[in-house]
């Protein structure tokens, strides 16, 4: 742990087993994981090494099998679908390779509509992040009238919208060329410093996982 | 296995991965061919039936020589006219009362009978003999003997008492016709040396001029390809093919959106096709032979059901078309190959139409292509302008059809562009109310929905359609025939105004019963009247004699009348004309007519107009002393008793006991109404349940349009679960946009579906049968229809829904893995 901040996310002996082909595939097999507020972590590791799945759980996206993964002191394990589902809405921040932004909306309602669901929606900072991520003539537009970078970047804003405790990002820059990802991930860098929440990436990119606080890699299912 | 083997499997693993894709392409095909193979059935059987009819020896397929006035000709003019060359066959047709119900007579001379006239190898040479020398021979077809009850040989006895020859049965007779030789004919109808007409054959030789025979006293009535019959029932045809139509498009619309997703979905199996080498000519083919195999196996099945439809509602349609022309239909289907193969075109041919977008597409492919990210907005927009613009050429079409067209096609096809028209515009209309919803919102969720709902606007669209027609045909014809169940039953109650009904035996036992029931203190008045047939402007028309009597002056309501209408009929030179008389020969009030009768033309002043629903004959009614004045010969035999009504079931008992007469000759006026109301609603049985075929198919079409939309949803769908919305939220979300969508739908056919009545009852309607009916709105059943739709497409989206609510949150969590 390289931040004096307080934990934001405390993961402990976390297990997840798949069923394969008729087969159990144990994919984590007890990891260990904290986050300070402010600290931002680069997740590597092969490709099936269980970064994804890691993320999924700590989102509440999926259930644990083992262990716990405590956020701002609250058991993930715990909490019922809606609870996980709240949880989501009001402390996490979700950024996919695929940027999955809703395209029956426009650049602004996509940005604001976490915070609006979540009911934190804060003009100014709205206005900032507008400003920060370069949105502002794209603002009437429609994703796929957007560039990957572009839209990636909406998705960033949308994630931070509500000022979360955690923003979790899974290859956020994996659709993207090397430029656009340095731009988009200097972006999301600054904001996360500007908001002061947690960060976690996976990449595969050593060169992007320099560029943060701390590198932690997974293999065969445990933090190496 | 050889490369074309491998191409198919590989296009077919696609279904084996979504059956349920090709459970939708399979239903919408099948309902298509069902239901349009099943109409057409109904109208081969019906027309098979006219076939049998114009070919029975009073066929309208033979020129004849009719009289200028009068109902009946003298037999010499028929010897006078052989004499001088011309090949004319004499005929004489009359109704006979067997049993208590009536039957046409025909009496024909089958030597000179003329080769055309389709049925005359019926009697056949050896036959001739037994046909001609007493005591002769009575053609029937299989039908009327069963109806007679009686067996081949035996001799039926008429309600005066006389005997008919022994039956034969004849299988090419039409049904209700009975064919005797001339001379039997016209003692059998107490008409000696009369004839009704002469049928003209081939000549083969020179023969004289007509007027330098006959006189003015004949009149050439061309051979016509099509019988009366046909013209009467062209519009009941229409209507039904109208309604097979429909169906078959509504079918269509799921075949359209299934080939159309699976098409998307298989793009890039295709191009992977492609660049392994697969010409595209090959491709295309094979995906055109697919779709032919599938529509035949489709259109295969769709046969058994068409013809289960078919057979299931024949009851109906014959009682229709006997209640409404009079028109006899046999009650088993037999059907031709002709059938069959084409029910199997119009499968293919349907299939092939509903892809040719997506067979096009295929066609254009190109191997280098990426998918380019569609602006769904612009090409959305695009799209509903140029389907606006292709709807109001359609609506000026109507309006073009509405105000010069003339014909009842011209009726129909106006309603067809209505109904076009408003389909092209629905989407821009939906997109329309929903772009308000979304202006009229700033909360988040509620944008969303808005916003969503439109872009899923494409999506459903064809579907929206189906259930947007259905629905509006469903209001239209609803709404007519409510409107028409309506002025039935009041129009029934000033019709049947008597309480006892008696038809005699004959004019004997009438004067019998008249003279009992007058000593009968309970008997508060004897009504009786009279039917004559003549001609009116070349058409056959009835004659109604009435009673002078208060009876029918307050309760026989007039659509129009002079003053005193009723006063004006006692010296009996006035009548009122039925409405479709009216409207047929443009009659209208202080009009004269001119009635040929017996004793020569018999002039009237239209002095009142009354509607006379569902009689395909013009008819006109006077006072019955100035009836039987002018046509003495007419059976006396009806009559209508006014009875307080306690004393009806006890002075019925005694008619029963006393004269022998059963239900078919004795009813009361409850009875007599209940029956004709039974009649009036199995007419609209065939209409109701072709409506709710329809309505289900645009049901099915909704849910098969959800279904196959589910998994293209998800993407949109994830993102929303992920950012934490519950998937239970997401779904009762999805259920309420559907179910908004489809009441805005349901919400914009009701005045369509109103405009449709409104068609039916002004334009179709008149022109078909000749009467209008006063339009009227019927709210309670308009309400029902929203809460059936609704209930639809609670079914309809309520799978999907749930789907949803119970979907593994790891199917989401793949949307954000890449691995879709």
């Amino acid at each position: 742990m390289t931040s004096d901040g307080h934990i934001v996310l405390s993961v402990r002996n976390l297990t997840k087993t798949y069923r394969s082909a008729g087969e159990q595939v144990a994919v984590l097999r007890g990891v260990n994981l904290d986050i300070a507020t402010g600290e931002r972590v680069a997740l590597a590791g092969e490709s099936g090494s269980g970064k994804s799945t890691l993320l999924h759980l700590i989102a509440g996206l999926d259930r644990v099998d083992g262990g716990e993964i405590r956020l701002a002191g609250a058991s993930i394990g715990e909490l019922s679908d809606s609870g996980r589902a709240a949880l989501r809405r009001d402390q996490l921040g979700l950024v996919f390779q695929q940027f999955n932004l809703i395209p029956s909306l426009n650049v602004e309602d996509n940005l604001a509509f976490q915070a609006r669901i979540a009911g934190r929606h804060d003009a100014a900072w709205h206005g900032e992040l507008v400003d920060r991520l370069g949105l502002g003539p794209l603002l009437k537009r429609y994703p796929e009238q957007l560039s990957g970078g572009q839209q990636q970047r909406v998705a960033i804003g949308r994630a931070l919208a509500t000022k979360p405790l955690l923003v979790l990002a899974d290859e956020p820059t994996g659709n993207l060329d090397e430029a656009s990802a340095d731009e988009v991930l200097a972006l999301a860098r600054d904001l996360v410093a500007r908001t002061g929440c947690g960060f976690l990436m996976v990449t595969h990119s050593a060169r992007l996982a320099a560029t943060l606080d701390r590198r932690v890699n997974l293999s065969a299912g445990v933090i190496a | 296995m050889t490369g074309v083997g491998w191409i198919l499997t590989v296009l077919l693993s696609h279904w084996r991965r979504h059956p349920m894709q090709l459970a939708t392409l399979l239903i919408g095909l099948i309902s298509a061919t069902a239901l349009w193979s099943g109409v057409q059935a109904l109208n081969q059987q019906a027309r098979t039936s006219y076939d049998r009819a114009a070919a029975t020896f009073g066929g309208a397929r033979v020129p004849m020589l009719v009289a200028r006035r009068g109902t009946s000709l003298p037999q010499q003019i028929f010897v006078d006219l052989r004499r001088a060359g011309w090949p004319v066959s004499p005929m004489l047709e009359g109704r006979l009362q067997i049993g208590g119900r009536s039957y046409r007579l025909l009496g024909i001379e089958p030597i000179t009978l003329p080769v055309e006239v389709g049925a005359a190898a019926a009697i056949g040479k050896t036959d001739l003999q037994s046909f001609i020398i007493p005591p002769g021979q009575t053609l029937v077809a299989p039908e009327t003997l069963s109806e007679l009850d009686l067996p081949e040989g035996a001799t039926p006895e008429a309600s005066d008492g006389t005997r008919l020859p022994p039956l034969r049965k004849v299988p090419q007779m039409a049904p209700g016709v009975l064919v005797v030789d001339i001379g039997i004919a016209q003692n059998l109808l107490h008409r000696p040396n009369e004839i009704s007409r002469l049928l003209v054959g081939k000549a083969k030789g020179p023969q004289a001029r007509l007027e330098s025979v006959a006189g003015d006293r004949l009149r050439l009535v061309p051979a016509d390809s099509e019988t009366d019959l046909e013209r009467l029932t062209d519009s009941f045809h229409l209507n039904l093919t109208a309604f097979g139509l429909l169906s078959f498009f509504v079918g269509l619309f799921i075949v359209n959106s299934a080939v159309g997703l699976a098409f998307e979905q298989r793009l890039p199996m295709l191009r992977t096709l492609r660049a392994c080498g697969v010409s595209a000519r090959k491709l295309n083919v094979m995906l055109v032979l697919e779709l032919v195999t599938l529509a035949l196996l489709a259109g295969l099945i769709g046969l058994v059901f068409g013809y289960l439809i078919a057979a299931a509602l024949l009851p109906d349609v014959a009682a229709s078309l006997r209640g409404l022309y009079g028109a006899e239909i046999p009650g088993e289907l037999t059907l031709k190959p002709q059938w069959w193969f084409a029910g199997l075109a119009i499968s293919v041919i349907g299939a092939l139409v509903a892809a040719t977008a997506s067979l096009l597409k295929a066609m254009r492919l190109s191997v280098l292509a990426i998918a380019q990210p569609q602006a769904w907005k612009q090409a959305q927009r695009r799209w509903l302008l140029l389907q606006a613009a292709g709807a109001a050429a359609v609506f000026a079409a109507a309006a073009l059809l509405f105000w010069f067209g003339a014909s009842l096609l011209s009726g129909f096809a106006v309603l067809a562009a209505l109904l076009l028209g408003a389909a092209l515009i629905l989407p821009a209309m939906l997109e329309m109310v929903l772009s308000l919803g979304q202006r009229s919102t700033r909360q988040a969720l509620a944008t969303w929905f808005w916003a969503d709902s439109r872009q899923q606007l494409s999506g459903l669209s064809v579907a929206l359609r189906a259930l947007f027609l259905a629905l509006a045909v469903n209001v239209g014809v609803g709404t007519m025939v409510e409107t028409f169940s309506h002025t039935f039953a009041s129009w029934l109650d000033g019709r049947l105004a008597a309480d006892v009904y008696i038809n005699a035996a004959d004019n004997t036992q009438a004067d019998d019963i008249k003279a009992w029931l007058r000593l009968r203190p309970e008997v508060q008045a004897i009504l009786p009247n009279a039917r004559a047939e003549t001609q009116l402007d070349g058409a056959p028309i009835e004659i109604v004699g009435l009673a002078d009597h208060s009876t029918y002056r307050d309760h026989w309501a007039l659509l129009q009348s002079v003053a005193n209408a009723w006063a004006r009929l006692r010296p009996g030179e006035a009548g009122f004309v039925s409405e479709q008389l009216a409207r047929r020969l443009n009659l209208k009030l202080g009009d004269r007519i001119e009635l040929p009768a017996p004793g020569g033309i018999w002039t009237l002043e239209v002095v009142g107009i009354y509607a006379d629903y569902g009689n395909p004959k013009g008819e006109v009614t006077v006072n019955i002393a100035a009836l039987l004045r002018h046509f003495p010969a007419i059976p006396q035999t009806r009559m209508g008793l006014r009875v307080a009504p306690a004393q009806i079931p006890a002075l019925m008992t005694a008619l029963q006991t006393r004269y022998g007469l059963n239900g078919r000759n004795l009813v009361d006026q409850a009875t007599l109404k209940a029956d004709l109301m039974g009649i009036f609603n199995r007419t609209f049985a065939v209409t109701a349940a072709l409506n709710a075929f329809t309505l289900g198919v645009a049901g099915i079409a909704l849910l098969t349009s959800l279904l196959t939309l589910a998994n293209s949803r998800l993407p949109q769908l994830a993102p929303l679960w992920a950012i934490g919305i519950t998937r239970r939220h997401l779904a009762s979300i999805e259920l309420l946009k559907t179910m908004s969508v489809a009441l805005i739908t349901t919400l914009l056919a009701l005045p369509l579906g109103l405009c449709v009545a409104w068609c039916l009852i002004a334009i179709v309607n008149v022109k078909a049968f000749g009467w209008r009916l006063p339009f009227a709105v019927f709210p309670l059943q308009l309400m029902e229809l929203v809460a059936v739709a609704m209930l639809a497409a609670l079914a309809a989206a309520l799978v999907p829904a749930i789907k949803l609510a119970r979907m593994q949150p790891a199917s989401l969590i793949k949307i954000f893995a890449d691995e879709r």
